[in-house]
C-alpha cells in the first residue's frame, strides 16, 4: 500500500481526527436529537390522521366506513371520508334513508340465488336487517352520518360522480363537503396513517 | 379494585352498540375538567376492550378501571389534561 493513499483507518486517522471535530459532532448530536423529537411529535397518536373512500351504497357497506370514521374521530384522529360513485348515496339525505341490502349474489343470504333474484327479495332482505339492526339498538345510517359530523369527520362528495349521478349539493346532508375532486382524495391519503377503500 | 372512586359524572350507554359507547365517552369526557373521572355504563360486551383500546390511543384520557356487574359494564376513564 503506497503511503500516499488516503489510509481507511489502519493507522488510526480517526481516531486523531476526533478530537477536533468533537465541537462538531456534538454540534450535530444535538441536531439529531431535534430530528428525532421533531419525528416522534409528527407520528404522536394524538395526530394521526385517516382517509376512507366510499364507493358502495349498499345498506350494509353503508356501515364501515361511518362506525370507523366516528370512531376514529373520538381517537382525536383527522378524518376525511371521499364518498364517490353509489358511496354518495350514503352522503343523500333521502337515498340514505332507503339503502338497500342485496339478496342477489350475498352467501349469507339463507336462500338459493335463484330465489333471491325474484322481486321483492331485496326489499325483504333490507327489512329483516332493518328489524335486526333496531332490536339490537344498532345506530341507524342517519345516526351515524350525523354523529360523524358532529365529531368534525370530513364527509366529501366527489364532484365528478355527483354530476354523473346529476345530483344536487342541496340532496347531501348539511355539513357534506362538494366540489373536492380525485387530486384532494390523493393528498389526504398521501397525508394518512390509514387509507382504506370501501 | 377495592378503593371506591371519585366519579365526576357517569354516562349511560346501556343498550347502545359500537361505535356509540367510545363516541359517547369521548364526547363526554370533552365536557369534564383535568382530573375528572367519567364512569361509563354499557351493555356492550365489545365496550371492555372498545373502551380499553380508546383510552390507550387517544391523548389525555386514562383508564382506570373496568368492572363487570351482572349485564352491565363499568368503565372508568379518568381525564388527565
Amino acid at each position: 500500500m503506497s503511503t500516499d493513499t488516503p489510509s481507511s483507518g489502519e493507522d488510526g486517522v480517526g481516531e486523531d481526527d476526533l478530537p477536533e471535530d468533537r465541537e462538531e459532532l456534538v454540534t450535530r448530536l444535538a441536531e439529531l436529537e431535534a430530528t428525532v423529537a421533531d419525528l416522534e411529535a409528527e407520528t404522536a397518536d394524538d395526530g394521526k390522521k385517516m382517509t376512507i373512500i366510499a364507493t358502495k351504497g349498499t345498506f350494509d357497506m353503508a356501515y364501515p366506513p361511518l362506525i370507523l370514521a366516528s370512531t376514529a374521530a373520538a381517537f382525536g384522529w383527522e378524518v376525511v371520508v371521499f364518498h364517490t360513485f353509489w358511496g354518495l348515496d350514503i352522503l343523500h339525505e333521502e337515498k340514505s334513508r332507503d339503502l338497500k341490502l342485496s339478496a342477489v349474489g350475498n352467501p349469507s343470504m339463507p336462500m338459493p340465488n335463484a330465489l333471491a333474484a325474484l322481486p321483492g327479495m331485496d326489499r325483504m332482505a333490507t327489512r329483516m336487517m332493518e328489524q335486526r339492526i333496531d332490536e339490537n339498538n344498532t345506530a341507524t345510517v342517519e345516526e351515524l352520518i350525523e354523529t360523524a359530523i358532529d365529531q368534525e369527520v370530513e364527509l366529501q362528495a366527489c364532484q365528478m360522480t355527483v354530476d354523473l349521478m346529476d345530483y344536487d349539493e342541496d340532496d347531501f346532508y348539511d355539513g357534506v363537503t362538494v366540489g373536492v375532486g380525485a387530486a384532494t382524495a390523493l393528498q389526504h391519503m398521501a397525508e394518512s396513517d390509514v387509507q382504506l377503500l370501501v | 379494585m377495592s378503593e371506591e372512586l371519585d366519579i365526576t359524572e357517569t354516562l349511560d350507554v346501556k343498550g347502545a352498540s359500537c361505535p356509540m359507547p367510545v363516541v359517547k365517552t369521548k364526547s363526554a369526557i370533552d365536557e369534564l375538567e383535568a382530573d375528572a373521572i367519567l364512569e361509563v355504563l354499557a351493555t356492550d360486551p365489545g365496550s371492555m376492550s372498545d373502551i380499553d383500546g380508546w383510552a390507550e390511543g387517544t391523548a389525555g384520557v386514562e383508564l382506570v378501571d373496568q368492572r363487570e356487574d351482572g349485564d352491565v359494564y363499568r368503565h372508568y376513564v379518568r381525564k388527565t389534561n
